[in-house]
């Protein structure tokens, strides 16, 4: 079931909405360095995760959000029953 | 369009919830069982919470002409009491053959650990020992893709599965392929923040395909939208999809998992409604 609309359309209806959501990713993260206390948070590793997060989105491909996902993701090992 | 919401803890929401579903077109759900917000204290609350399950609920639901099933088990938060779990899972079976009860669910893992595999094994051999459909739990956030290659790996192994008679819910972008490929039938949750929006709902349908997959709202006691389904069906509208591929997803593929079970049984709302009219003739 492929898609129905082609990208023009796509990009058309999600225009707004994807710039209002980089605008509320940039917003968030300027409340964090804003706060007293942002230097300590420089090896925490959620940020790592939202900055690879990131520079995914600038990444080529359709699996942007897969990948994303990941990122987020503890890791499996497939011998976790052994 | 008429829809079924696979998955909804109705037990959590009010009457006027079953009412607005049925204006939306809501004409069936299903209600596995699931976490209270607190641990339950011995077998006789589940046994409670079973009663309610399969006797108020389907009751209540009728008020709005939603037609009731549900899923017995205890949750995976509870595993880590392994004895109050074994004496749950001993006890389901004096509800498996009540009308609407479509098999054991919802199991699976929460924080992936050894317990939790092991009630969730003991559930899979409950559900094998007495023919039932098994609706699985797959963990949130960072724990959901462990936690879904663990379950599948554990039902790959028990060779008396069949993934036909399986549903996998909770499936995002990064586990849907892996439980698609083994032959599981996939449940997307539409899920305020922690799971998917129905515009991501609508990417993985196409990108996976519309067969063995269908949308619910796991609507419960935590921030939730018993009528996220419509929300699904108006985002495929808006992207150029015909009814009938909608219908697809959101009522005939649930009702074909359902139909699998032996207590599965429905009445096509054009089919009760006439039935309710003839009352009045």
């Amino acid at each position: 079931m492929a898609s129905l609309q082609t990208a023009t359309e796509v990009l058309e209806q999600s225009f707004l909405e994807i710039r209002a959501k980089l605008l509320e990713i940039g917003a968030s993260l300027d409340r964090i360095e804003r706060a007293e206390d942002s230097s300590h948070l420089k090896n925490d590793p959620r940020l790592a995760q939202i900055s690879r997060s990131i520079e995914i989105l600038n990444e080529d491909g359709f699996d942007r959000a897969e990948r994303i996902q990941q990122v987020f993701s503890d890791s499996y090992d497939p011998n976790w029953n052994s | 369009m008429y829809f079924v919401d696979p998955h909804v803890h109705m037990i959590s929401r009010v009457t006027d919830d079953y009412e607005r579903m049925a204006r939306m077109g809501c004409v069936a759900l299903s209600e596995p069982a699931f976490w209270a917000g607190f641990d339950r204290g011995s077998v006789d609350g589940f046994r409670d919470y079973f009663r309610q399950l399969t006797e108020f609920e389907p009751t209540r639901a009728s008020w709005s002409r939603i037609q009731h099933f549900t899923w017995l088990c205890i949750n995976a938060k509870e595993a880590e009491n392994v004895s109050l779990s074994r004496e749950v899972i001993a006890m389901i079976p004096e509800f498996l053959d009540r009308p609407g009860v479509l098999g054991i669910g919802e199991i699976g893992l929460n924080k992936n650990t050894r317990n939790e595999a092991t009630i969730f094994q003991e559930h899979v051999d409950l559900a094998m020992k007495t023919n039932e459909l098994i609706l699985i739990h797959t963990p949130h956030l960072q724990d959901k893709y462990k936690g879904t290659r663990m379950i599948i790996d554990m039902l790959l192994d028990d060779s008396r599965v069949d993934p036909d008679r399986v549903l996998i819910d909770h499936v995002e972008e990064h586990t849907v392929g892996h439980a698609r490929e083994e032959g599981f039938w996939c449940a997307m949750t539409l899920y305020p923040v922690t799971k998917c929006t129905p515009a991501r709902a609508a990417d993985i349908i196409e990108m996976y395909g519309d067969d063995r997959i269908m949308v619910n709202s796991a609507g419960d006691w935590g921030p939730s939208n018993p009528t996220a389904v419509p929300d699904f069906i108006q985002e495929l509208r808006r992207r150029g999809y015909s009814e009938s591929k909608i219908k697809k997803i959101v009522y005939d593929n649930p009702l074909e998992f359902f139909a699998k079970s032996r207590n599965f049984a429905f009445t096509p709302p054009d089919i009760l409604a006439a039935e309710e009219q003839a009352k009045f003739d």
